[in-house]
């Protein structure tokens, strides 16, 4: 336990309101380098919001976000971009009227070095082959699957540290859903580390090391995934297996 | 334009007035441009940018007017080429810094509020610059210096000013220009990804701001070389010149397909076209050609010739 690895991401006591909703209500997490870490709950329960928070697009009125030990309270999203800190959105994000391949390179737009973006978006290919045989379609004809690989992958483009994924099993076939996860899974074992939001808890705690459940904008609990599967608060209000 | 020449050949005059149309067309386009991509990023109609485009008049107005000498026994003061090139970059960079200024302080505080507030804001700043150019440059019109011999060049059976063609051929380079830089560059790319949704754009660490003020440098920049071409070839410069002139290319761009480049162009040509060939045949109507065409477009075909109905499925 005395070498558990670095802490990558760290939110302590967030607060983020909406008007005078309190949506966030002094959330406080942490991911650890290598790590899958969940993020269940259900509908409307803040998890969108606490990714919105960590990537700099909302700002949360009180609380501190360390990446990478530095405080990123206020930074701008484009900027943490290139410090690694990559968000796939929830409703995938594709330019309908960009390319395939466009769209992947857009998910470059902050590095400068092309013989590594080349070979990246080989590395996509490679990954999703069908996002190759339509690398000159537009994003818009992309069936939903298609587009989640293509969030995916251009999300990798950016060469992530810390990937935040945000549904990305939302409106997916469960084939597909195998599909993604199995990539996620390929991700980290890579060495990415990643923050998934879902709603399908049975998914999400198997693909990851540990999981928060979120209710009304406040962790209610968290732990191990594995024991989470079992717990029976869980297993009642997310796996659908009443007790 | 030029007057029509002595022919009953009807198929010649119609062509005359294609010709002719198609340099007013030009100009259309070139501002028409400037609507269609601030539309397309921040689907604001961006009515202080026909004041850019008087600006751009002025602004080459000026060094040319300075610049420029009386030649011998001549009556109206001539400029030399190069002083042309000046004009045309200070116009050029003037206005560009004009527009990323009017977005900075004007749009930008409002871009989450009503599409209603920032258009309203709009016609405050179109209003705003049309007095201070009655303030500064005067309410008596100016005239630019002559920097052509204005004859006509034959081509088959018409004749095009020169100076007809001047605007056709920089209309074209400028807009085709525009478009590749558009479709083909990274920061291009960056422009169509905003245009679609800025907070995922963001997420692609795009700057957003950067790219919006980038887009009104474009734009802005494009109304000044319209700008000064019109003041080069109808030298009457008046601080309320963008007015009608900026109605028409906004036209233009309805016309065309709002968001689209190419559509920009596309409806310049066809409006600058329809008015001559109206003007040919009655001159007061050829005014009101633009706003019939923009209401037949808004009742037939409200997303325009090349423009997108609606959203594609995310």
């Amino acid at each position: 336990m005395s070498d558990a690895p670095a802490t990558l991401l760290d939110l302590k006591d967030v607060n983020v309101f909406y008007g005078a909703i309190h949506a966030l209500r002094g959330v406080s997490l942490e991911v650890r380098q290598g790590e899958v870490v969940t993020l269940i709950g259900a509908n409307g329960a803040g998890k969108t919001t606490t990714l919105a928070a960590i990537c700099g697009l909302l700002k949360p009125r009180s609380g501190e976000i360390r990446y990478g030990g530095e405080s990123i309270v206020g930074a701008a999203a484009h900027t943490l971009v290139g410090r690694g800190l990559v968000m796939a959105p929830e409703g995938r994000g594709i330019f309908p009227a960009l390319t395939v391949q466009e769209n992947l390179l857009l998910g470059a737009y902050s590095r400068r070095d092309k013989p590594g973006i080349a070979r990246d978006l080989q590395r996509g290919f490679d990954i999703f082959p069908r996002l190759a045989e339509r690398r000159s379609q537009k994003g818009g004809t992309l069936s939903g699957g298609e587009q989640q690989m293509l969030a995916i992958a251009r999300a990798l483009m950016a060469q992530p540290r810390l990937l935040l994924l945000d549904e990305p099993s939302l409106g997916l076939a469960p084939l597909v859903v195998q599909t993604i996860f199995a990539t996620v899974d390929a991700i980290n074992r890579e060495g990415v580390t990643i923050l998934l939001v879902e709603q399908n808890a049975h998914v999400a705690l198997k693909h990851s090391h540990r999981a928060y459940v979120l209710e009304s904008g406040q962790i209610q609990f968290s732990g191990a995934s594995a024991a989470l599967r079992n717990d029976p608060r869980v297993k009642a209000a997310y796996l659908g297996e009443g007790t | 334009m030029l007057p029509l020449l002595e022919t009953s050949d009807l198929a010649t005059r119609l062509l005359q007035q294609c010709a002719n149309g198609v340099a007013k067309g030009s100009v259309y386009a070139l501002v028409a441009v400037g609507y269609t991509r601030v539309y397309g990023v921040l689907q604001l109609i961006n009515f202080a940018h026909s004041d850019v485009y008087m600006l751009g008049a002025y602004f080459s107005y000026y060094p040319a007017k300075w610049l420029g000498y009386m030649p011998e026994g001549a009556e109206k003061p001539k400029v030399p080429f190069y002083v042309l090139g000046l004009a045309f970059l200070f116009a050029v960079s003037a206005c560009a810094a004009t527009g990323m200024l009017i977005e900075r302080l004007a749009y930008r505080p409002l871009r989450n509020a009503s599409r209603l507030s920032a258009l309203i804001t709009a016609i405050g700043v179109s209003i705003l610059l049309q007095n201070v150019g009655q303030m500064v440059f005067g309410a008596d019109p100016k005239s630019f210096p002559r920097y052509m011999d204005q004859e006509s060049v034959a081509l088959g059976p018409i004749a095009v000013a020169d100076t007809s063609l001047v605007i056709i051929v920089v209309a074209a380079a400028m807009v085709g220009a525009l478009h590749l830089f558009v479709q083909r560059t990274r920061t291009g790319a960056a422009m169509r990804a905003c245009s679609h949704d800025m907070r995922t754009a963001g997420l692609m660490g795009v700057n957003v701001n950067a790219t919006v003020s980038l887009t009104f440098a474009l734009g802005s920049a494009m109304a000044a070389v319209g700008g000064m071409l019109i003041a080069m070839d109808q030298p009457r410069l008046t601080p309320t010149m963008g007015l009608l002139a900026g109605l028409k290319a906004f036209v233009a761009a309805v016309l065309g397909g709002i968001g689209s480049i190419p559509g920009a162009a596309l409806g310049g040509l066809l409006l600058g076209v329809a008015e001559s060939m109206v003007g040919a045949w009655n001159t007061t109507y050829a005014d009101a050609v633009a706003f019939v065409v923009l209401v037949v477009v808004l009742l037939v075909k409200p997303s325009g010739i090349l423009g997108k109905s609606g959203r594609e499925k995310v």
